[in-house]
Order: C-alpha cells, then structure tokens, then sequence
C-alpha cells in the first residue's frame, strides 16, 4: 500500500497529537510525584513546570505517614475496599449465574426489575432516609451495603457467565453437582477475566467514593481515605498535620505534604492498574458491545 | 448496554404462551427445579427491592409534608405545595439552565471527543505505540474525583502552576480560575474530557474492531483514500454503538456529575455552577427540607426518564438502533 503525501502528513501530526495528549494525561500526576519528594522551601521559590524535583527529601512524606488522621482513614478505605468488593463479587456472581441460567421462569422479569433500576432511581433524599430508617447511618455498613450490587456490572458477569459452554455445565451436572457448586466450581473459575474487570471496577469505586462516606457518616473514627483528603485538598486544612511545627515553616511545607498525600493516595491504584488493564478492555467490550 | 432488548420481550414468556400445562403447574415445576438458583438469585433481589424500589416507594414524601418522627406513612399529605415552592423560587431556572448547560456541552465536546480519539488511534499503525497512548489516557479514569479537583484547585490557584506558566510566555495576570463564575463550565467540561476521553474511546475502539474487513478491501479496490473510508466505512459501521450512548446520555441529561460539582463550586460561582442535583442535596442533607429536596429530586427523574424514553423512541424511527 502506498501512502499518499496527504496521509503521510497526516500520519506525522496524529504520532505528534497522541504524544501531546499521552504527555497531557501523564505530566500533572508526575508534576505532583515531583513536587511531593521536593524541598518545601525551594518549591515555594519555583514558578512554573518541574522537570525534576527541586532538591529531595522525604519529609512530606514522614509526615503523611506520622499523621494518625491518615492513618485510620487509610486502613478505614482498606476495610471498606477489601469487605466491600468481597461482597459485591460473592451477590453479583450468584446473581448472575442465576440470571445466565436457560430455564428460569421468572429470569426476564427479575432481569427487567434490575435493569429498570439504571433509568429510574428513587434519588438522594429518599435513600438517605431509607439508610436512617434502617439504623445504618454512622455505621461502617451504611457503606458497604447500599452498594452491593451495581446493576450494570451485574449485567456484564452474566453475559460473561452466558459463555461458558453447556456441556461442561450439563457434566457437572450429570456427576451430581448442585447448581451452586457449579457456580463457583465451573463457571466463576471459567470466568476469571470478567472476575478481574469486576474486581478492577468494583474495587476502584469503593477506594475513591468519598460523597456515601460524607453523608452518611459522622464519626471521624470511621472516615474514608478520600474524605481526609477533601479535607486537606479541597477544605484546605493541613494545619491538623503540623501541630509541631513552627508556624514560619507551616506555608510551604503544607504545600508538599498536599502533593505527598494525593501520591500516597493514588499509588495503589496505579500500581494494580497496569496489570488488571488487559482484562479491562476486554470486560468493557463485553459489557457494552456484545451485550 | 443492549442488553436491554432481551428483557423487554420478558412477560410475554412468562403469561400464558398457549402450553397445555396450566401457569400454576409451570409455576411449581420450574420452583421444583431451580429452588437452588432461586435461593442463590433472593439476596440480588432483596437488594434490588430495599435498596432500589424502597427509595421510589420513599418518593411519596415529595407529596408530603415529611418529619422524621412521624415516617413516612404518618406525614400528612400536602399535594403539589413543594412542586409549585420549587416551580416558583428564584433557583429553578437557574439551576435548570445551568443542568442543561452543562450537559449540552459535555454532549457537545467531551462525547465527540472519545469518538475522535477512537478514530486517531485507529490509524495508527504501530502497534507498541497504540497500546502505550491507550494505557496512559486510560489512566486518569481511575483517580479520584476527590484528587482530580484537588489538583484542579492547587493548578489553577492565583499564584498556581497554570497561572505561572501563562503569566511567564504570555505575560497574562493572574486569574483565579477556581474563583470565577465564568470558567467554571469550561473547567468542568475540560477537566472531564481530560479524565474520560481515554476511557470513552475503548467502546468505540471495540466497535470499530468489529467491522469485517472485507469491507475496508472493497474501499481501497474502488480507489478510496484512508480519510474516505473513515468517513465511508468506519463512521457508520460504529454508528449504532454511537447512537446507543447518545441515547444514554440524553437520558442522563439532567444528572450531570453532581458529586464532581459539590467538590467544585463554592457560593461565589454558584450562578452557573449549582445544578439540580447540588441544590437536592444542600436542601435536603444540609438544611434537612426532606419534602422539598424530594421534590425536586423526583422531577429530576422523572424528566430524566421521559428524555430517555423520547430519545429511544426517535432513534428506534429514524434508525434501526434502539435500546429497547
């Protein structure tokens, strides 16, 4: 195939225009990496792009880790990432092994019940009053539970589940397997990279939701990761963090330690991301197109 | 997504479609049969029904004059009162406009963007190349909204990054960005366009994979450039899947990002950043107006409902494609 001169002019700028658009999706996180391991009072003096941090310590970073706030919140989001995401695979896997199922009666209006759900909803209000009704504000539950299961996601494991082939159901069957042992012992294991997208998705949205954790909760003891970080990102208060410090040095070492916290509360996303990624596309594409 | 049509055919299966063996007979037999998928489907369900349909059967305080310490069956009915309060204050327009807005040109910009972005990628012939553009820019899908804003506020502050950079080349003052009513529609529609158009992109990429390639041998056979069968061959052969989202996303007119604006705003850019869904929840969490913020939750879905089901109706005449 010969390129004409159009399309090797065009080939040059599309290279140069998806460079541009990787280097604009990467460089703030990296200006952020750079910044948070700079030396606060140099970083004040810089105006303008880093390609390097400005001298190195670790400080913000001690002080992140030495910040009991932190601390809880951290292991806080871990508990509601680890139990929350446990629970959305183990009612979503059953649900949509149930609904992949051939001779189900009720299967298409039970499927319409859910699906209805993703284009009409009862709103705020009426949920938050519902969360009270049921005693479950203030508690580590009023986050894990209203979010069990997320129809659209449901929707995407069954149509994986619909895939597995029927004879190796039918000689589970035949060598007495129950319905739920096939399940977990036949179809989930079959559908390992859906699993990895669910847990991909699932798990992402527990580790960043911050609004349920805001309305919902009101014992510090029991904040998310995310709401701290409003609290220092956005609410604007590092002084919580600096108590021992002199107030001379407040100024720009709040601003590091801005940088240190938003790394330490990204890095493992990004650190699980590249390896779940090949499954990602390929749940996506299940999800939206075949189905 | 087109899952959707499946269900829809739903109760014709289950009424009575001409068998012998009476419904209840049916009834009993299939139970017999899948008591175990039953038992395995009843917490899905359950979920659904409490979490779901328990919130649309709370939408009846909209109605009501709601307290807590009476419920929501013994608050006492008021009628459309907090539907004609909400009709009638200065902020329904406001708000609306500002929803509209917001989400015509996240429709305007950010949608097309994910499409073009498909469309470039497709073009490219190294395939390292590709992968490593589609791995970065599917990246910030993943980082918090809280983090997202967070950087927003830190980058675009007075004497922020963006504002020392364009200050040094082009010598422009200072602007708080964050501060101003004016960008705020340009920097939420940029900021998600910046954290979503990777993302975006993968459906279209997998529906462009999907064309027969045959089709694209025919192109080049009748002497059409690489631009032509872009627009000849690739444009319609993911035009249903375009089609899908943009009925999807004129059902979701209403619901802009409310949670990405409550982390945005402040009062002073509150005239073109507050939305319906801020103001449901100022009024209704914040200042504890169950009924009114209700009301004013329920038109949201229920307006939201009707563009869907208009939407559909439109595409299912003008084209084949159709969600249900």
């Amino acid at each position: 195939m010969r390129a004409t001169t159009g399309e090797k002019v065009f080939g040059v700028f599309n290279i140069t225009f998806l460079f541009g658009l990787s280097l604009a999706a990467l460089y703030p996180l990296i200006f952020v990496l750079f910044a948070s391991l700079s030396d606060p009072g140099q970083l004040v003096q810089t105006r303008g792009l880093l390609l390097f941090p400005k001298g190195f310590t670790f400080d913000a970073y001690r002080m992140v880790f030495m910040n009991p706030s932190i601390g809880t919140a951290y292991l806080n989001t871990l508990f509601y990432v680890i139990a929350g995401t446990a629970l959305n695979i183990f009612l979503s896997s059953m649900a949509a092994y149930g609904l992949s199922r051939r001779d189900v009666l009720w299967k298409n209006p039970i499927m319409f019940m859910i699906t209805f759900t993703m284009f009409f909803e009862g709103g705020l209000i009426p949920t938050f009053l519902l969360i009270n009704e049921l005693g479950l504000l203030d508690t580590r539950m009023a986050i894990i539970i209203p979010t069990a299961i997320s129809a659209f996601n449901l929707i995407i494991m069954r149509t994986a589940f619909q895939a597995v082939p029927v004879e190796l159901e039918e000689s589970a069957r035949l060598d007495g397997a129950s319905d739920f042992r096939i399940c977990w012992s036949v179809v989930f294991p079959l559908s390992m990279p859906v699993i990895a997208v669910m847990l991909l998705f699932y798990g992402v949205s527990h580790w960043n939701s911050w609004f349920s954790a805001m309305i919902y909760l009101q014992d510090r003891a029991l904040f998310p990761l995310q709401l701290i970080l409003r609290e220092i990102l956005i609410v604007n208060d590092t002084s919580s963090m600096m108590t021992d410090i002199s107030s001379g040095d407040q100024m720009p070492i709040g601003e590091t330690i801005k940088y240190a916290t938003i790394i330490v509360a990204t890095l493992p996303i990004l650190c699980a991301y590249p390896f779940l990624q090949k499954y990602f596309v390929k749940g996506v594409m299940i999800g939206a197109v075949k189905g | 997504m087109a899952v959707i049509e499946k269900s829809n055919g739903s109760s014709a299966g289950i009424g009575g479609s001409g068998s012998r063996i009476s419904f209840g007979q049916r009834v009993r037999k299939d139970f017999a049969k899948n008591k175990l998928i039953y038992l395995m489907l009843s917490p899905a369900v359950a979920y659904f029904l409490l979490f779901h349909y328990g919130p649309m059967y709370g939408m009846q305080i909209a109605f009501k004059d709601f307290a807590i310490k009476l419920g929501i069956n013994g608050s006492p009915w008021t009628g459309f009162d907090n539907f004609v309060d909400f009709f009638s204050s200065f902020y329904f327009g406001r708000i609306l406009v500002n929803t509209i807005l917001l989400s015509l040109y996240s429709l305007i910009f950010a949608f097309p963007a994910g499409i073009v972005l498909a469309l470039l990628l497709n073009e490219v012939r190294k395939s390292w190349f590709k992968r490593t553009v589609q791995t970065i820019t599917y990246m910030p899908h993943f980082i918090s909204l809280v983090v997202v804003v967070g950087i927003m506020f830190d980058f675009l502050a007075r004497d922020g990054l963006v504002n020392n950079v364009l200050n040094s080349l082009l010598g422009i003052e200072p602007i708080a960005f964050m501060r101003e009513a004016d960008w705020f529609r340009t920097l939420y529609i940029g900021s998600g366009i910046w954290q979503n158009v990777g993302w975006s992109s993968i459906i279209f990429l997998a529906a462009i994979a999907t064309i027969d390639p045959s089709i694209y041998e025919a192109a080049r056979i009748d002497g059409a450039s690489r631009w032509k069968q872009t627009l000849h061959v690739t444009l319609p052969g993911i035009a249903p899947t375009i089609i899908i989202l943009l009925i999807l996303n004129i059902g979701q007119l209403l619901a802009v990002g409310s949670e990405k604006i409550l982390l945005m705003y402040n009062p002073i850019t509150y005239s073109t950043a507050d939305v319906i869904g801020t103001y449901t929840y100022r009024k209704g969490i914040l200042e504890t107006n169950y009924s009114y913020a209700a009301a004013v939750g329920m038109f949201n879905a229920i307006i939201s409902f009707t563009l869907l089901i208009i939407a559909n109706a439109v595409s299912r005449k003008t084209s084949e494609t159709k969600l249900w």
